[in-house]
């Protein structure tokens, strides 16, 4: 709070009218209208639309296609989050030990951020290509005959990697970040009082880590539910046999190509949902700072 | 140049809080008045209302013969030192000088004029074109002065301006804050909540407690005849002593007195003094000593010279019309 | 360094290169890629070292493209990536400055509420009400336009949120000095706020201009002419399109074109990039 502020009246509201109005029009007009929709069904020719109460929920909720959707999203996500934290964090861990090159490294691990998820997408796509890539050559020597057009957990695995690559950056900066704000005294202390460079990492730095990693745990999930979609477009579009489509390709699809507007409304609200849920707990958890 | 006059002015908060109460004060043309008091005795905020920055919720403030109650800062033709001297960062000192003056519309080779002629008085021509980030806290200091100097206001507003620097360079400070105001004659308001920098500077003082105007006065007046246990208190150091009668019974004239108020420095050893104190402890400042002790149960402390002889009881006597007498139960001065 | 254990560090060294070799590798890749011609992928598998062809590649894509996949040259498609993203990124800092100078130093009825409305905005990704926008950037023409491209995406709570926390550290003392000297609420936003925020602005530039380069799914639905096409939303077109015939070098290609602006933004400006992403989070 200011303690010094202007007077005029008419001035902030004209100061705050573009970003209302932009905010209005494309945010909360069209998420106004996916709740309204989400309980409305359309006829077959979009000639007349009835108001049909929860069904659209009930749908969902027996449909086993977004059942498996909320199953492969929650496959997903995890797989991603922890693949990418886990990888992030090892590297930030080997930096903060070498002071010297710390900069070097950092430079040539932040810029996958830079690139576009689907780029990254179609990067992985041609890497594991069955016929011309590098890795299903490199497979096939282990004797492993890795196919991502045919089979679900290539498919799956594909999209994993390609989403998890592209966030090691963001990861790997806030990790570098929290590590440095541990104290160095702290570590100082668990050393003369007898613990090894392995005791310290597990008593010490991870605990005291645990905001960032919370923090990130958070933003990582919020990254593989919404932020994967272009990953999806570009590779396997949501394929083989609906293995990749999470939640947010489904949305998309049902409304764009399969035209099912109750559906995809209804699939939006649950998605707001979630994402209401995760911004709720970001903001209720990580302002207080886990545990320290 | 102008007066400024202070009519029952009273601050209420949006919150309900009470700062100011009716604050009654007429200050002349090119007088010093310094508001001096504890921390959240109001003086701020009363010379925020000064200013400006904070609405008036009670009475009227003049400047010159005008009201200017509902006038903005900018126009109360003031100009205001800040504590943290609020030097625009991203600007050179000489940019700091001239903002104010810009945004008046004055020509350029006015504020060329001014601009150098305070760097002259306040010797900042070197840092002209430095950023404040590259000054001492003594040259951001002057530099604060100096965007006051170049307006040439019709009054000046000091909020507590020397209270970030060093104790060595704010008696510098000081010296030369009082010279430039003699100088050009300029009416000021000063806040401070040290009652030695109040003395030195002030024509007159402003004693002020609880929101309310507890004396004003000269620093003379206000030192000799304080008019309330809280100013006897608050200005002169060390501390006046602030003794219950029962504690020293049977000191003639005192009869009608709820507390009796005697200055460390009025105090003499006198072997038939009518005061005995015990002696608890010493302290040496160089050139004097305080001594510590009790009479009758209270605490009292003495001024003495450094070679003066100590034992641990003395007898003490005070110099003649050195008594202060106050009333037991509203403290004020009984005369 | 608590003690010295040359084989920790050996082994922190080792881990350091073999991640900035993983994370290498599909850029590598594609790099190599674009340098060869369609033949040399007929063996069966890619080369590891690059080829001749570089410069043709790449001038080809440029300014002529793949005629076959609809998309139009490389260049165009640039263009219109890099005229999205200045006008997400500039759009985004211009409405969020304003608004939380507003907020900040204003009080006026409805703050909260109008507070609440850009706060919400967190919760509603473009991804999750898609059909419904997309109704309204049709119902208002703005399919296949500049505009349509970029306003719809420029509402932002967390540039709102941080020039918020930025104006909440300038001290009160500075405002008021300005009041003091003449300043309204429009020339102190402009002589002392502006001036002030400068590094932040630069810094969320930053971020913002990677957001907008690599925008997606947006660009996919409401650009049906190729000539609004941008570069990361048409290489999916163009791959969908040389599947049948394996064009792969001209793919990749692109994608290296596609990377190139942003990763080249991120690794000159570093430190700005770094502070405008853990500013934006907090």
């Amino acid at each position: 709070m200011k303690r010094t502020i202007f007077r005029n009246q008419l001035l902030p509201w004209l100061l705050l009218a573009p970003q209302l109005a932009i905010t209005f029009v494309f945010f909360l007009w069209p998420a106004a209208q996916a709740v309204r929709q989400s309980f409305l069904r359309q006829d077959a020719f979009g000639i007349s639309t009835q108001f049909v109460g929860l069904s659209n929920f009930k749908a969902l909720w027996n449909s086993p296609e977004y059942l498996n959707s909320l199953q492969v999203t929650a496959v997903f996500a995890v797989m991603v989050t922890v693949l990418s934290m886990g990888f992030s964090l090892l590297l930030a861990v080997a930096v903060d030990r070498t002071i010297r090159s710390s900069s070097l490294y950092t430079t040539l691990l932040v810029w996958p951020y830079a690139v576009a998820p689907a780029v990254a997408g179609i990067l992985w796509w041609f890497i594991f290509n069955p016929t011309i890539g590098i890795m299903p050559y490199v497979l096939d020597v282990v004797g492993y005959d890795w196919n991502h057009i045919s089979s679900k957990t290539d498919a799956l695995v594909l999209v994993v990697i390609a989403s998890a690559w592209k966030q090691i950056s963001y990861n790997f900066l806030f990790f570098v970040a929290g590590l440095q704000s541990i104290p160095a005294s702290l570590r100082e202390a668990a050393a003369i009082d007898g613990a090894g460079p392995v005791k310290r990492f597990f008593d010490i730095t991870l605990p005291l880590l645990s905001p960032t990693t919370f923090f990130l745990l958070v933003v990582n999930i919020v990254y593989a539910m919404f932020d994967t979609f272009a990953v999806i477009d570009a590779t396997t579009e949501g394929g083989p046999a609906q293995a990749t489509n999470i939640l947010v390709y489904k949305v998309y699809f049902d409304g764009f190509v399969g035209q099912n507007m109750g559906s995809s409304a209804a699939q939006s609200v649950v998605l707001m949902g979630i994402v209401i849920a995760l911004t709720v707990i970001q903001f209720r958890y990580v302002e207080k700072k886990v545990a320290y | 140049m102008a007066s400024i006059t202070l009519d029952t002015v009273g601050k209420i908060y949006a919150g309900g809080t009470r700062a100011v109460t009716g604050v009654s004060i007429d200050i002349a043309d090119g007088e010093f008045i310094v508001l001096v008091g504890p921390s959240g005795c109001g003086k701020s905020t009363l010379l925020r209302m000064v200013a400006g920055l904070e609405p008036i919720s009670e009475g009227t403030v003049r400047i010159g013969d005008r009201v200017v109650n509902d006038i903005e800062p900018a126009d109360r033709d003031i100009a205001m030192v800040f504590q943290n001297y609020a030097l625009y960062p991203h600007m050179s000192v000489r940019q700091n000088l001239a903002y104010g003056l810009k945004n008046r519309g004055t020509p350029r080779p006015e504020i060329d004029r001014r601009v150098a002629e305070a760097a002259e008085i306040l010797q900042i021509g070197p840092y002209l074109d430095r950023k404040p980030r590259a000054l001492s806290g003594g040259q951001r200091q002057r530099v604060a002065m100096g965007r006051a100097i170049v307006r040439e206001p019709a009054a000046f507003l000091f909020d507590e301006p020397l209270s970030n620097l060093d104790a060595k360079l704010r008696v510098t400070m000081r010296l030369e804050i009082k010279e430039l105001q003699r100088r050009l004659r300029t009416t000021a308001i000063y806040v401070t909540h040290d009652q030695l920098e109040a003395m030195t500077l002030a024509d007159r003082l402003v004693v002020l407690n609880g929101g309310r105007i507890e004396q004003i006065g000269t620093p003379l007046e206000v030192y000799r005849k304080p008019a309330s246990t809280f100013v006897a208190g608050f200005i002169g150091s060390p501390a006046m002593n602030l003794i219950p009668s029962r504690a020293v019974p049977g000191l003639p004239g005192t009869a009608h007195a709820g507390i009796i108020g005697i200055r460390p420095e009025d105090l003499t050893v006198a072997p038939d003094g009518p005061i005995g104190m015990d002696v608890v402890a010493v302290e040496e400042l160089g050139a004097q000593r305080l001594v510590h002790g009790r009479t009758g149960g209270e605490p009292l402390t003495v001024t003495m010279p450094s070679d003066a002889a100590l034992s641990d009881r003395l007898q003490l006597a005070w110099r003649p019309g050195a008594l202060h007498l106050f009333g037991a139960e509203d403290g004020r001065r009984i005369d | 360094m608590i003690e010295n254990r040359p084989g920790l560090n050996l082994l922190a060294h080792l881990t350091l290169m073999l991640g900035v070799a993983i994370v290498a590798l599909p850029v590598w890749v594609a790099f190599v890629a674009s340098t060869h011609t369609a033949t040399d992928f007929m063996s069966g598998t890619i080369p590891i070292w690059p080829g001749p062809h570089l410069v043709e590649n790449y001038a080809r894509m440029l300014d002529a493209g793949v005629s076959t996949s609809g998309t139009p040259p490389v260049g165009t498609m640039m263009l219109n990536s890099l005229i999205m993203a200045l006008l997400i990124a500039c759009g985004k800092i211009a409405i969020s400055i304003t608004s939380a100078f507003a907020i900040v130093y204003f009080r006026f009825p409805l703050r909260n509420l109008a507070f609440w409305c850009i706060f919400i905005t967190l919760m509603l990704p473009v991804e999750v009400r898609i059909v419904p926008t997309f109704q309204v950037v049709a119902d208002l023409g703005l399919l296949n336009s500049y505009a349509g491209l970029s306003i719809p995406l420029i509402a932002s709570a967390t540039a709102t949120f941080l020039f918020r926390q930025v104006f909440l550290t300038i001290p009160d003392e500075l405002t008021e000095a300005a009041r003091i000297d003449g300043a309204g609420p429009m020339k102190f936003f402009r002589d002392i706020l502006l001036p002030l925020s400068r590094t932040n602005i630069a810094a969320l530039f930053v971020i913002l201009f990677i957001y907008g380069w690599n925008q997606y799914l947006w660009p996919l639905l409401i650009t049906t002419s190729s000539d609004y096409y941008t570069v990361v939303a048409g290489i999916k077109r163009m791959a969908d399109a040389v599947d049948g015939l394996p064009q792969w070098h001209l793919v990749m290609a692109t994608a290296m074109l596609a990377m190139l602006p942003p990763v080249a933004v991120v690794i000159g400006m570093q430190r700005l990039f770094v502070k405008g992403l853990v500013e934006t989070e907090k």
